[in-house]
């Protein structure tokens, strides 16, 4: 029972969970198979009665029966159809949930390492054909086995050389079966994973409009993105090739089956050993088989299909969660916020050189530290440690005195407020976006002071919509500096113990900065404040300024004491003011 | 999701139908190949049970085994015709359904290049991803399973028509009798399916909207800790796809067996009608047998095209989404005789240019201003002033609502467009790296750029350092949106981007804000020898990086407020002078932390 050889394994336990459908869908596939068996059995009755001699009244309720029996097949089939069909599309929901639940958990370090189009495809077009094993696949091949047993038992019963017969190319199906199901889903992975690609390409495509049109390189995104499809293509019809073969394939052998019985049936009516009637009723079973006999072809398709695409889902499924609660986490009693870093090193799973290089630090509760460096110096880096965004080296970074890794991840960063260094919003309303980390419906009053905070509450009053206007994907229809000041009030708005801002007044002019700087005094008060930034002015009142030089701090102290140092620091003031002189002149 | 897809009215089957069939005009040959092979495939099936009746008249009730040899013969030659036959047929409406899927994804990606700012601030990426993949993809079930096979089922349904007139036509005239009922039974379904479907198609798009979001922006949901809130949505809208599913697979689970039960009735009447008349004498056993055959034959195809044309309605929903997109005419284009085809000089005017994105809220009011060619210009003001909107009008990525915007005295409506925009370079606030080499986000796949140029203009904003560091220096991976970078390095790169570009006009959106001062002035410095000759507008918040320009423009609510030096508008002591106080004061800075 192996996972990687049996992906399609892994829905049991979703399939479980709806046992007691299942099991009634089931029994319609029997209920269905045995009334569809009725009708040639009627039409028999009705060809020897009419060699003996019926009347028309006889007759009548013969046709009577027919119709009869195919309203009550009819009935089956809907209820097989809803019920299998419609627990399929429940697993595929069931399973895409978990997908999502799944992702979510997944490290930054994995997401980066796979693009979007890819996470994507595999979350619908891969859990597609998943589904088509669920639902039509299961439907099919049970319909199918259930056919092929009762029709062979009738068979047998009729007359069992005649079936022997009629099945020694149905053998050949198998054969062939075996021969074609490896190569379809061979080629089938090949197909989706060209598919991802397409997505990927048209993920970053779209995403990236305003770069391809401001540099006018529409011509080269359309070459590159018909390079990949023509690659799509080319592999879709190697699949088709295949079974382009198998398909007619099986129709072919199932009319062997039908010449065969035609030959050696006939002989046997002539000798009169079978009756017409008894011959033209095993020529009405038989067409019986056809139609199962093609559904093996489409359900071994489907089968493959699912099966690569499940092993595709399972890639993501199957990766344990890279950050996630440790045994025994928990929340450590005293909460402060004080932050310590002991002798982090640290080194991103993809580069081999470390972007942190033996750091420590301490900020008592209540404290702002600064941290300032050059472009790559590793200052995010070290913002992204403390809410767990990569995890540190165990023994490293302490919140409250205990070691990140040791906390319950969830409590960990709802005591963090972060502004990333790059803004994210989601297309919603502003006020959705503003009140984002919350867990509750936030009061109209709370968002408007946090808002008040970043001063981005005055632009939103000029919108007509004001709080409810909808901000576009990533926020694109706001300007850099509103995007950012919202990402600010993101932050604060839940009251967090710890505050990391990273170089979160890039985008903000300097009268707006000075302003929300104002307002953020108040609120950093009494919260222990991680604060990133390019600029003196930012920087200078905090009660530690540490500078970072290719992920090794170089100089610590308060503004008064780096200046008088005259290192790093002091140079960097100088130049700024330097600037700022030179300007006056 | 600023704005649910509208539901689309009224539906044009005939004319999206029209329209998809055009699609195969270019490969009609291979259609009427497969045409052909479909046709006389069937007509080598369609022989099968007249072979059997043959057998049954002819040659078993007359025990001539010899016959019987014969026919047996003809149905294996028939078997290996109708399987040689149904291969072509697969790989030609195959082939066939994947160049026109591929001719149908290419036109939409193209579309979509061609398509303003303006339409993607107000549809997710995740949308339009579904247009070009999984819409597309449902078209093929069309092309395989559908189009041609309507031929083959007319075709069929016509052979086996005369087969049973010449039979017995009392009897096809009795079959004939249930086709009313097959048509009222699938005019109905249509609808509800179609519906049904339109709800599954937006249903998929909304999923991938979420999924698309929800990825590129984990790092948001983790550290706010909003998982589950995220996680209740995202269930939310795949719950509306399930209840939509579910919903077609009610309508579907009843309309096939209704069709059977149809096709029933035809075999009651053809037993009861037929037998009735065996019994008088008038009909031969072997032909009422053939008939019951044939009947089922017969409603086959009727019943496939049936529910062909139900699938139908659910490639009408893909469809009818695809061509509402490929119908958006895209709002800014050349024009369609270029008055110029490239900036010569760089000089620009701005002629009482207003613009709003939304009615009601403009952004700029009566603009304008002149650049002389060779002229450094620095554009200041408070967020959210306008600044970004003014460049984006330069090079058209929005085109203006009043008054007009020149270069080298031609409006930029009457540039080539592509033509415009490469004289123009362009330094966006938000950056954007593709997943690609350093090399590859330099060059963006411009072939005229030479790897030296690029690594010069790397050089040029001191990128370089950093990236001979990377594992793989010019060569080196970037993840998506350049995520193994600092966004100062993404910030350099995209600069170095532009400068590769060698444009005549230079625009610098707040193109250093995320660097470190040291380097930014290292850059100011490189960039002053490469800005002679060029023209330059440079948009920043910190004065230090303005204050060298020849002159400066203060834009203030969309208002242009004041022009002129540095020095001129310090005199001057308005919105500048403001400005210009703060950052200076602020050497006694605000943070009001600690004793
Ligand atoms: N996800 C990642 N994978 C690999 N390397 C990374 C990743 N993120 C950053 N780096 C590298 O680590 C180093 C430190 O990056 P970091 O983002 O911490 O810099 P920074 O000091 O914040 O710079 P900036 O001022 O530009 O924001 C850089 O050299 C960068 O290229
Ligand atoms: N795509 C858009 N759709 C609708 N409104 C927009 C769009 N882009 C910007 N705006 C609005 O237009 C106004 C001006 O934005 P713009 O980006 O030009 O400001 P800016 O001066 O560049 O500000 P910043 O310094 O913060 O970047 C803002 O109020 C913003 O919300
Ligand atoms: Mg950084």
């Amino acid at each position: 029972m192996n996972r990687s050889r049996y992906p399609l394994l892994v829905l049991a336990p979703y399939l479980g969970r709806y046992r007691g459908r299942l099991l009634v869908g089931s029994f319609m596939v029997l209920l269905t198979v045995i009334a569809g068996m009725c009708a040639p059995w009627a039409l028999k009755y009705v060809v020897d009665g009419l060699q003996q001699s019926v009347d028309g009244s006889r007759l009548f309720s013969y046709a009577l029966l027919i119709v009869a029996i195919s309203l009550v097949e009819g009935f089956f089939r809907f209820w097989m159809r809803r019920i299998l069909i419609g627990v399929s599309r429940q697993v595929e929901y069931d399973l895409r949930n978990d997908f999502l639940a799944h992702v979510q958990k997944m490290s930054l370090s994995f997401l980066q390492s796979r693009s979007t189009g890819d996470i994507m495809s595999r979350a619908t077009n891969d859990l597609g054909a998943v589904r088509m094993v669920l639902g039509p696949g299961i439907m099919y091949s049970m319909n199918t086995v259930t056919l092929l047993v009762i029709s062979t038992a009738i068979l047998v019963n009729l007359n069992w050389k005649l079936t022997l017969l009629a099945y020694v190319p149905l053998a050949l199906v198998s054969i062939s079966v075996k021969q074609f199901g490896r190569r379809i889903h061979d080629r089938f992975e090949e197909i989706q994973e060209q598919f991802s690609a397409l997505s990927t390409r048209t993920q970053e495509n779209i995403a990236g409009i305003r770069v391809v049109k401001a540099f006018a390189r529409e011509n080269s995104e359309i070459r590159a993105f018909g390079i990949l499809n023509l690659e799509y293509v080319r592999r879709n019809v190697s699949l088709i090739r295949l079974w382009g073969v198998f398909y007619p394939l099986m129709t072919a052998l199932i009319g062997l089956s039908s010449v065969a019985l035609l030959w050696f049936g006939g002989r046997q009516v002539i000798q009169g050993r079978l009756t017409l009637g008894e011959f033209v009723a095993f020529m009405g079973y038989l067409s019986l088989l056809a139609w199962p006999t093609i559904a093996i072809g489409r359900v071994i398709n489907i089968f493959q299909r699912g099966s690569a695409s499940m092993r595709r889902i399972l890639e993501i499924l199957e990766t344990p969660p890279g950050i996630r609660d440790l045994e025994g986490a928990e929340e450590p009693p005293d909460a402060g916020g004080a932050l310590e870093i002991r002798n982090l090193t640290f080194s991103y799973p993809s580069s081999p050189r470390p972007a942190l290089s033996d750091v420590s630090l301490s900020v008592p509760p209540g404290k702002t530290l600064a941290i300032v460096g050059r472009t790559g110096s590793g200052k995010s880096t070290l913002a992204n440690l403390i809410p767990r965004l990569y995890d540190p080296p165990p023994g490293t970074v302490f919140v409250d005195g205990r070691d990140v890794r040791g906390w319950p991840l969830r409590s960990l960063r709802r005591r963090i407020g972060y502004v990333p260094q790059e803004t994210f919003l989601f297309s919603d309303t502003i006020a959705e976006n503003i009140a984002f980390g919350l867990e509750s419906k936030a009061g109209e009053e709370d968002i408007l002071s946090a808002a008040r905070v970043s001063r981005v509450a005055g632009d939103i009053e000029s919108f007509t919509q004001g709080m409810q206007t909808f901000v576009g994907e990533r926020g694109v229809t706001l300007s850099g500096g509103q995007k950012q000041r919202m990402a600010i009030s993101r932050a604060v708005i839940g009251s967090p113990d710890i505050l990391i801002f990273d170089d979160s007044l890039s985008s903000v002019d300097t009268y707006t900065e000075e302003k929300i700087l104002r307002e953020l005094g108040k609120v950093m008060e009494n919260r222990t404040t991680l604060l990133v930034s390019h600029r003196i002015s930012t920087v200078q009142r905090a009660d530690e300024i540490v500078v970072l030089e290719e992920g090794r701090v170089v100089e610590r102290g308060t503004h008064g004491e780096l200046l008088r140092r005259g290192g790093a620091y002091a140079d960097l003031y100088h130049k700024q003011q330097l600037e700022d002189e030179l300007s006056e002149i | 999701m600023a704005e649910e897809e509208q539901v689309l009215g009224k539906a044009y089957d005939a004319r999206l139908m029209r329209r998809l069939l055009g699609y195969i005009g270019p490969y009609r040959r291979s259609a009427f190949a497969a045409i052909v092979c479909l046709v006389l495939g069937s007509a080598c099936s369609i022989v099968q049970p007249y072979l059997t009746k043959l057998a049954i008249d002819r040659s078993i009730r007359r025990g001539d085994i010899g016959g019987l040899a014969g026919i047996a013969a003809l149905y294996i030659l028939s078997i290996v015709l109708v399987f040689a036959l149904n291969f072509g047929q697969t790989m030609l409406v195959n082939l066939m359904g994947q160049k026109v899927m591929r001719d149908l994804r290419l036109e939409i990606f193209r579309h979509l290049q061609r398509l303003e700012a303006a339409f993607f601030d107000r549809n997710p990426v995740g949308r339009l991803m579904t247009r070009v993949t999984t819409d597309v993809d449902t078209l093929n079930e069309l092309f395989t399973s559908g189009v041609l096979s309507v031929f083959d089922d007319i075709f069929t349904l016509t052979g086996i028509l005369i087969f049973l007139f010449l039979l017995d036509h009392r009897l096809a005239l009795a079959i004939l009798c249930v086709l009313p009922l097959l048509v009222a039974v699938t005019l109905l379904f249509k609808i509800k399916v179609r519906d049904s479907y339109r709800r599954v198609r937006t249903a998929i798009a909304r999923i991938n909207t979420f999924l698309q979001e929800n990825i590129t922006g984990a790092a948001v949901v983790q550290i706010f800790g909003q998982e589950r809130k995220q996680y209740r949505r995202f269930t939310a809208v795949n719950r509306e796809h399930l209840d939509a599913n579910l919903q077609s697979i009610f309508y579907y689970a009843l309309f096939l067996p209704l069709l059977e039960v149809v096709g029933a009735l035809a075999v009651a009447l053809i037993v009861w009608y037929g037998g009735l008349q065996v019994l008088s004498g008038t009909l031969t056993l072997g032909t009422l047998v053939a008939f019951i055959q044939y009947s089922d034959r017969f409603f086959r195809p009727i019943s496939d095209l049936s529910e062909k044309y139900t699938i139908l309605q659910s490639t009408m929903a893909s469809s009818e989404r695809i061509f509402n997109l490929l119908d958006t005419p895209p709002a800014i284009i050349s024009p369609e005789q270029p008055a110029a085809r490239a900036v010569e000089r760089g000089k620009i005017e701005f002629r009482d240019v207003s613009f709003a994105y939304r009615p009601g809220e403009p952004v700029l009011r009566n603009i304008s201003f002149t650049v002389q060619p060779g002229e450094r210009i620095a554009v200041v003001g408070a967020t959210g002033a306008g600044k970004s909107t003014l460049i984006a009008l330069l090079n058209r990525s929005y085109d203006t609502g009043g008054g007009a915007i020149l270069i080298d005295g031609v409006d930029v409506r009457d540039y080539e467009l592509a033509a415009l925009r490469r004289s123009i370079g362009i330094v966006l606030q938000d950056v954007f790296l593709f997943s690609g080499s350093v090399m590859d986000n330099i060059r963006l796949g411009n072939r005229s750029i030479g790897a030296g140029d690029a690594v010069r203009a790397a050089e040029t904003v001191h990128a370089d350092p950093f990236i001979r560091r990377l594992d793989g220096e010019y060569e080196a991976r970037l993840g998506e949106r350049g995520a193994s970078l600092s966004v100062g390095q993404k910030q350099l790169l995209s600069f170095a981007r532009a400068l590769a570009y060698d444009p005549k006009i230079l625009v610098l959106d707040e193109a250093t804000s995320s660097v470190d001062t040291e380097t930014e002035l290292l850059v100011r410095d490189a960039l002053a020898r490469l800005l002679a000759g060029r023209t330059s507008i440079v948009i920043a918040h910190r004065l230090s990086t303005v204050q060298n320009a020849d002159r400066i423009l203060v834009l203030h609510h969309g208002r242009l407020c004041e022009t002129g030096t540095h020095q001129e508008l310090l005199h001057r002591r308005g919105i500048y002078w403001k400005l210009y106080q703060l950052q200076y004061r602020d050497q006694a800075p605000a943070v009001a932390t600690g004793p």
